[in-house]
């Protein structure tokens, strides 16, 4: 019988609601695994003690057969998401010690669900970064290794102690916010499902904020059909996030078999990039294969101004962040290095708490919003940015959804681009027009690397038609299979 | 339009032209914050009217508070200004402890309110129009304490995040009077619409002043911006001191920098604080929390609908239903309150004596007393009463001034005054006749030079009736019956 901790959501659920597994016995497994687990640094902390009293409860529940629908699941909450008495950290020393005495409306809603927390998930600073190597409180580990080769892969970013544990079967699911790519490139380096919801469908009330028009809050899970029952339970209005969207949300479990007959796949003909490896390329046909496979048919579709997308995000992206990170002042919570001299109390304070790769982008954004940068940088790309959510509704004109890769290469080694930043920003090349155009995007695993690492197949949808995303992205996994971690290496490690 | 040349000031080198222009910063009457539930109101102890949004809470983000968005749009109606239906707030980057986000929220290149203008009644009787050139919405920021503590500052959050109504005038005004006449009027026009309390004591309202000086007729010179003045006294100072203190500058052939000024009003002058090249870069872009304020024409027309009479038209109709003099109308229209006192004094009486016993009386009493009208002692229901025992004969003008002192005084009404104090004027012809007897009497040289050719001396013995009758007798009859007496 499968160890509790592996099953999947759906699975688990099944057997919590038939008595044969209990809550308490599910989070144990859970804690013990993420016990042994350390030297993956997937957690910033770990509420073991929570997450007993939450099982404990749902168990009261399940008895009583009142289970809600993630009763008993638990659940890793990235370190972004602000979780009442619980330490909220953004994997920074500016908040290393934070206790926010309130609860985002996306934990707020699991919790209702009925699910367990059994702690945060490491990150990237901030959510700034492509492989977790940026977290203060240490990089996270890649659960995969290369075939014959025992070096440490990075998991991807920023959500990468999120993707980590779901993959290494320390938690049933996770959260995970996506500015850009930063779920859905870790998931393709992990091997899980990840989506990252239109822009709006999921509340950022309470998320601390990265680049607030690109953030967006989704899930990882082991299958597709997990994914679809947290993001259910996760999305919806909120009054108290202004951009959040007024819309119902679909069951998006229920769409997750409803399979893809007569749906126009697009294939960006920009997506096909130099030096993108052979069989990222082959992956990628072997998708549209599969969806053909299933009743879709290919088209080819263009998105112009794709080659535009990056450099665009990396000036719209720092700028929000620049403006965002200028509370972290050491006046009224966080990290403080006292000096009688308050602009020095400030420098001393934000150099001591925020680390390179934060300081970089705080410093590249304040540039390109200053007086006589702002319309050759910020304004410019804001122009840009709307020319590419407009090649987005041309593509849909002739295509109901898009396939490309995920990522340009699987899992790659710790410290092999961390002093590149273009390269590193590069991975994030086929993720980020989706979050320029505010449009959803799905991961899911769809084969190996040469050097036997997942790899992801990325379906961008229409605005709000994740459930699509869904539908496809089961046809890809129904014919893909799953791909679970062989070796746990990391539980014998010292 | 009044004349602007007779506003030049004299300098050693020839005339100047002083060019004003305000930027009002009005404190938006409501309950709650711009963008968070905390409570606005004054005076509470130190940071206990603070929402984590105020504080800027990671994760924490700002939700508009539509009654403030509808208190702009009634203030640009009064303003008689464009509603843009579509505005943008942006952030205005910079660090201070009393800014808890490092940024303000407010409107920087799409404001809610356009183009507008503003009727300034002067002194002189004259009115000058003013152009409005926009009215945005912002946030203000906290208070930094700087004497509490030798080393440290203190900061007082309560005012973080509460409403302001930025109100941008054109450089449109000419001397310190206008100035401050604008200031009045336009606290005038937010109070009757009820949009702001204009409490200029407690920060409702203050005003940054842009002054600059000129030769009749040349083009604008470079301007000083004097921030944060808080009186219509002051502001009349500032811009008094500071057009005399730059004319002093280019008489000497200096030139004017552009810069930014404080008033300090202990010693009535203005001193640089900073000037262009160390303004700061404040890196406006648009707030990505906020999505554009959008709201259609049918929103605009509701609060159109509820919109008061404002000053202007009610002195226009004070002029023309009550056949007031316009200074007299402007007087009395100032203020909503005593507009509406007015009215139901009026109301069924002669305007014109009601509008002078306001005007002037009450005005007076109430000036003398430095209260103001919500404390005054007579209600207009007890000056109406008081009206309606001069107009049927029980008291003369000037016995009812001697009531209504004693009104002011005791609080008591008109007829309790009159029965009190035995005030009721004399109209029994036997009384007058007896009176006027006795003057003549003891006055028999007086009497003889009347007769003799000196008829101004009538008045002298009409006032001798009335002191002998102790102000009392009815000076409708004691003319026809001295006259009577005197020439037969």
């Amino acid at each position: 019988m499968t160890a509790a901790n592996l099953l999947t959501l759906a699975q688990a659920a099944k057997a919590l609601r038939a008595r044969s597994l209990s809550a308490r016995e599910l989070t144990r497994a859970c804690l013990d695994a993420i016990a042994k687990a350390g030297a993956l640094n997937a957690f910033v902390t770990v509420t073991p003690e929570r997450a007993l009293a939450d099982a404990e409860r749902a168990d009261a529940r399940l008895a009583k057969g009142e289970a809600r629908a993630l009763e008993g699941i638990p659940l890793a909450i990235k370190d972004l998401f602000c979780t009442q008495g619980v330490k909220s950290t953004a994997a920074s020393r500016i908040l290393g010690e934070f206790v926010p005495p309130y609860e985002s409306t996306v934990t707020e809603k699991l919790w209702a669900a009925g699910a367990t927390l059994l702690g945060k998930a490491n990150l990237d600073e901030f959510a700034m970064g492509s492989s977790n190597e940026t977290s203060a409180f240490g990089p996270v580990v890649n659960p995969w290794r290369r075939q014959g080769d025992n070096r440490k892969l990075v998991p991807g970013g920023s959500s990468g102690g999120s993707a980590a544990a779901v993959a290494a079967g320390l938690c049933l699911g996770a959260t995970g916010t996506d500015t850009g790519g930063s779920i859905r490139q870790p998931a393709s380096l992990t091997g899980t499902v990840g989506i990252k919801p239109t822009y709006g469908r999921c509340s950022r009330y309470g998320i601390v904020a990265f680049a607030s028009s690109l953030d967006q809050a989704g899930v990882f899970a082991r299958d597709v059909a997990d994914a679809a029952i947290l993001l259910r339970e996760t999305a919806g209005h909120d009054a108290r996030d202004s951009t959040s969207a007024k819309l119902p949300v679909p069951d998006f479990a229920a769409a997750v078999e409803a399979g893809v007959k007569g749906l126009r796949i697009g294939i960006p003909k920009e997506y096909r990039v130099e030096g993108m490896p052979a069989e990222i390329e082959a992956l990628w046909r072997q998708g549209m294969a599969w969806l053909k496979d299933a009743g879709a048919q290919a088209v080819d579709v263009s998105l112009p101004h794709t080659a535009m997308a990056l450099p665009t995000y990396y000036i719209i992206a720092p700028a929000e962040a620049s403006s965002n990170l200028a509370r972290y002042d050491g006046v009224r919570y966080g990290l403080r290095v006292a000096d009688d001299d308050l602009v020095t109390q400030y420098e001393k304070t934000r150099a001591a708490g925020f680390g390179k790769e934060v300081r970089r982008r705080v410093l590249i954004g304040t540039y390109v919003l200053s007086a006589g940068y702002y319309d050759a940088y910020y304004l410019k790309a804001q122009k840009v940015r709307a020319l590419i959510a407009r090649d987005f509704v041309d593509a849909f004109k002739a295509c109901d959804l898009i396939l490309a890769p995920t990522a340009p290469n699987a899992a790659f080694a710790m410290g092999e681009k961390a002093d590149d930043p273009i390269g590193m920003y590069l991975n994030d090349v086929f993720t980020v027009p989706a979050n320029l155009a505010g449009l959803p995007g799905l991961s899911v695993p769809a084969g190996l690397s040469a050097e036997a690492l997942p790899l992801g197949l990325q379906l961008l949808g229409r605005p709000f038609d994740e459930a699509t995303l869904f539908a496809a992205g089961r046809e890809i996994e129904r014919r893909a299979g799953l791909f679970p971690v062989s070796d746990r290496w990391w539980e014998a490690a010292p | 339009m009044s004349d602007p040349s007779a506003k030049l000031i004299k300098g050693n080198t020839g005339e100047w032209e002083v060019v004003i222009g305000l930027e009002v910063h009005a404190q938006v009457l409501s309950q709650a914050k711009l963008f968070s539930g905390a409570s606005t109101a004054f005076g509470a102890a130190p940071n206990s009217q603070v929402s984590l949004v105020d504080a800027a809470f990671p994760g924490m983000l700002p939700v508009i508070n539509a009654f403030c968005i509808e208190q702009a749009v009634r203030t640009g109606l009064g303003l008689k200004a464009k509603i843009n239906r579509r505005s943008v707030f942006d952030r205005k980057n910079y660090f201070y402890p009393d800014l808890p986000a490092g940024y303000q929220i407010s409107q920087y290149k799409h404001p809610i309110v356009g183009e507008g203008k503003v009727t300034v009644d002067l002194p002189d009787g004259t009115t000058r129009r003013v152009g409005i050139e926009r009215l945005h919405l912002e946030q203000d920021a906290g208070k930094s304490l700087h004497d509490q503590h030798p080393k440290q500052s203190y900061v007082d959050l309560n005012r973080a995040g509460v409403a302001l109504m930025e109100i941008v005038s054109r450089p449109d005004l000419r001397s310190a009077e206008e100035a401050a006449a604008y200031l009045r009027k336009l606290r005038a026009i937010l109070r009757y619409l009820g949009t702001c309390d204009g409490n200029m004591e407690e920060g409702s309202m203050r005003a940054d002043v842009n002054v600059s000086v000129r030769r009749p007729g040349a083009p604008l010179n470079t301007r000083c911006e004097i921030k944060n003045v808080n009186s219509m006294r002051f502001v009349q100072q500032a811009v008094e001191y500071e057009s005399r203190r730059q004319i002093q500058v280019l008489e000497d052939g200096g030139t004017i920098r552009q810069e930014t000024r404080l008033f300090d009003s202990s010693k009535g002058e203005t001193r640089s604080m900073r000037s262009k090249e160390e303004a700061h870069d404040y890196r406006y872009f648009p707030d990505p929390d906020l999505l554009p304020l959008e709201f259609d024409q049918a929103f605009v027309d509701r609060i159109a609908a509820t919109l008061p009479e404002l000053p202007d038209e009610k002195k226009a109709r004070f002029v023309s239903q009550y056949g007031l003099g316009a200074y007299e109308a402007g007087v009395l229209v100032a203020e909503r309150e005593p507009a509406e006192y007015y009215e139901s004094v009026a109301k069924g009486r002669d305007p014109k004596l009601a509008a002078n016993w306001v005007s002037v009386e009450l005005f007076g009493q109430l000036n003398k007393a430095g209260k103001d009208l919500a404390q005054s002692p007579v209600s207009a229901a007890g000056l109406g009463e008081l009206l309606d025992l001069i107009k049927d004969g029980t008291l003369s003008q000037r016995l009812a001034k001697d009531v209504f002192a004693l009104m002011f005084e005791t609080g008591k009404g008109a007829a309790a005054v009159v029965a009190e104090k035995g005030l009721k004027q004399v109209s029994d012809t036997g009384a007058i006749e007896a009176a006027i007897d006795k003057v003549i009497a003891d006055n028999a040289a007086k009497v003889a030079e009347y007769r003799g050719g000196k008829p101004t001396l009538f008045g002298w013995f009409m006032g001798q009736v009335m002191k002998a009758t102790g102000g009392k007798a009815n000076p409708g009859m004691v003319n026809p019956l001295l006259k009577k007496k005197l020439d037969g």
